[in-house]
């Protein structure tokens, strides 16, 4: 997990990695805030039995705020910075060609049913982005399927979210 | 000899026709897993552990573990063949296995580390028998403050061993700690940081966490990386084993120095990777052909592997004996444990001895079967990576939804779980580690119990910590650990300041806030 595993060239689009970083650490401050502030609401006092029920976390917010003031003075102004790109545009591409059909499939689970959710999604993905044979597709996405159908629903009775078609068949 | 008693007992358990396919499915299962980009250890674990839930706790744990030996098995495959690590314990494995393939010996570095990794993994195991019921039989008389101490030195020498990024390591393990104190406050059954948001009153379940941070994560790092996988033929028949095991006594010094590292790092947390590259940094520097590493050297694919089996499998140790993991991987079966009922802690020794020495026991045999399945269907697994990725990434995603859906029959899981994929995606190209939050939210809870318990009654305060030998020695390790890589500096200081003032090596007047 080295700085240097991330390629791409000298940055033109998007951010460097630093600036990330920088960006991350000042998240991870406003989490530490926060969690001080909300704690602080229960009580982080020692009560006569003991600390409040906010004691811990509160100071876990503060350690969080301290860490992530470090990290962010390294990242903006350490001498070793890492200028390159934190990913360039093409290879963040192929990531939100995951995360979003991955966003899109989960609403679907909803409203489907997972079974027929994860078959359109298998499917849509094999076709669209691996441009794989019609046969294939269809053979894959239902087999999985109906293999992890009879694995939950058979043999390990574990209940998961089912649809309108799952109904139509009886359970 | 007592343990010897129990482990043929547990032998007797394991070996039932039941428990047998469990721990052969969980080898299978775990090269499979292992040799998948976007699975590994953790995550895969995690996926399955519902399934166990009906289980009885034996075989689940059989199970699971023969997973964590299986994907650590697997690890090497990929590295040698496709020179990807399937896992991170095995990137050092790439450094001269992949060569070795090249130059068409790839049966004989598979051959070599898997041999390694059985040794190493046989070495840990060995010393789980012998040692974990003495340190069990020991933290028996550990109290809350002890035990909040033995967490704290945890805690502490993972961030005193991260010699590149503390601050990240605080701030991922505080996270860690976070997410846990998120829901019912187990003391006082107030609620912390739901901001008034019914669906948290039970807090973020790890598993969740796991599957996203590993699982989700890990796919969209390798979808950026662009996966083609054109890999090196990997077929071993008996003679180039055979010829292989011929060789390996010739390497006996590396094989003992990097068990002995990797069981150090598994039962102090520093984790099989770090394990892996200092083994690998070891024989490079101690050894005659040294200079040949990474042009293919047997003994360069030994010295990781050997580390990262001994290291994985020896984390299990304070995991049994004390209820604190040593790896990620140990956290989730951990995490198992309280989810089938039982208590993790030094009683387990006593009050549950089917288990402990049915998992014992069966880490020998599983680590036997699983060197005996890598060597006879290498290329069967290595033909698994041919497959398209746009047929293994929604599959993997797919078989990620349903294991968050079933920890809690929930669909805000499953958005939890894509929250932290890309959670994990953005802290893994930021080199967070990610392994010390996995331990901190599972163990969070319990550290803050024991912290609370030590705290109770009048007149408490954190001289508690130092109110006996016992605990009062374990605190300052815990801080001279969490301030190891100050020393050198401070060192340096001090002489500097020639004859000035000695620096008490920053413990005395160091950090309230690492108490707090």
């Amino acid at each position: 997990m080295d700085h240097q595993q991330t390629q791409g060239g000298p940055s033109k689009d998007g951010l460097s990695h630093s600036a990330v970083d920088a960006i991350t650490a000042v998240v991870f401050f406003a989490v530490g805030v926060v969690m001080m502030v909300d704690n602080y609401r229960i009580g982080v006092a020692w009560a006569t039995d003991g600390p409040e029920s906010g004691y811990f976390p509160y100071h876990i917010g503060m350690i969080i705020c301290i860490a992530s003031a470090a990290v962010f003075l390294k990242a903006v102004f350490g001498k070793h910075r890492n200028r390159e790109a934190f990913v360039s545009w093409s290879r963040f591409r192929l990531v939100l060609l995951v995360l979003l059909p991955t966003a899109l499939y989960i609403l679907l689970i909803q409203l489907l049913g997972i079974y027929v959710a994860s078959t359109l999604f298998i499917a849509a993905f094999m076709r669209l982005l691996g441009r794989i044979g019609w046969l294939k597709t269809v053979l894959v996405s239902v087999g999985v399927n109906v293999l992890l159908f009879w694995m939950f629903e058979v043999q390990f009775l574990v209940p998961l979210p089912k649809g309108p078609l799952e109904a139509l068949f009886g359970y | 000899m007592d343990e010897l008693n129990s482990l043929f007992h547990g032998f007797a358990t394991v070996l039932s026709w039941y428990n047998l396919g469990m721990m052969f499915i969980g080898l299978v299962l775990g090269v499979i897993i292992g040799v998948l980009p976007g699975l590994g250890g953790p995550n895969g674990v995690a996926i399955l552990l519902p399934l166990t839930f009906t289980m009885p706790p034996t075989s689940a744990i059989i199970m699971l573990s023969c997973i964590y030996w299986g994907s650590l098995f697997a690890g090497a495959i990929t590295s040698i063949l496709f020179n990807i690590p399937g896992e991170t314990s095995s990137v050092a494995t790439t450094f001269d296995g992949y060569p070795l393939a090249q130059q068409g010996r790839a049966g004989n570095a598979l051959t070599a580390s898997f041999t390694g990794s059985f040794f190493g993994a046989l070495s840990g195991v060995l010393l789980i028998t012998f040692l974990a019921p003495l340190v069990s039989k020991f933290a028996l008389r550990f109290g809350p403050p002890e035990f909040f101490a033995v967490f704290l030195l945890t805690f502490c020498s993972f961030v005193g061993t991260d010699k590149k990024t503390p601050f990240k390591t605080i701030i991922s393990m505080m996270l860690g700690f976070g997410l846990a104190a998120i829901g019912m406050d187990t003391v006082s059954g107030g609620l912390r940081m739901t901001f008034g948001w019914s669906e948290l009153l039970r807090g973020i379940d790890f598993l969740v966490v796991v599957i996203g941070l590993f699982g989700i994560g890990e796919i969209l790092v390798s979808m950026e990386e662009g996966l083609k996988f054109e890999g090196k033929n990997g077929r071993i028949n008996l003679k180039v084993v055979l010829q292989t095991w011929k060789e390996m006594p010739k390497y006996w010094m590396t094989l003992i120095r990097s068990t002995v590292v990797g069981c150090w790092m598994g039962v102090t947390p520093g984790g099989a990777t770090a394990a892996s590259f200092m083994g690998y940094g070891l024989a490079q520097r101690f050894s005659r052909n040294g200079r040949k590493f990474g042009t293919g050297e047997i003994e360069g694919v030994i010295a990781p592997e050997t580390a990262a089996h001994a290291s994985g499998t020896s984390a299990l140790l304070p995991m049994l004996a004390l209820g604190i993991p040593g790896s990620a991987t140990a956290a989730v079966l951990l995490g198992g444990l309280m989810i089938w009922g039982l208590q993790p802690g030094p009683l387990l020794f006593v009050e549950q001895k089917e288990f402990v020495w049915g998992l014992i026991a069966s880490m020998y045999l599983g680590n036997f079967v699983g060197l005996i399945i890598v060597l006879s269907t290498v290329p069967l697994f290595a033909a698994i990576l041919r497959i398209p990725f746009a047929i293994v990434a929604p599959i993997i995603i797919v078989v990620c939804a349903i294991g968050a859906y079933s920890v809690n029959n929930a669909m805000l899981d499953v958005w939890f779980m894509l929250l932290f994929g890309v959670i994990g995606y953005v802290l893994k190209k930021l080199s967070y580690p990610l392994a010390p939050m996995i331990l901190a939210l599972v163990l969070g809870d319990r550290m803050e119990d024991a912290f609370r318990q030590s705290m109770l009654g009048p007149g408490t305060g954190l001289h508690v910590f130092w109110s006996n030998g016992l605990v009062g020695t374990i605190t300052t390790l815990a801080l001279v650990m969490l301030f190891w890589p100050l020393v050198p500096v401070l060192w340096r200081l001090a002489r500097k300041a020639a004859g000035g003032g000695k620096n008490g090596g920053g413990v005395g007047k160091a950090d309230p806030e690492a108490l707090k």
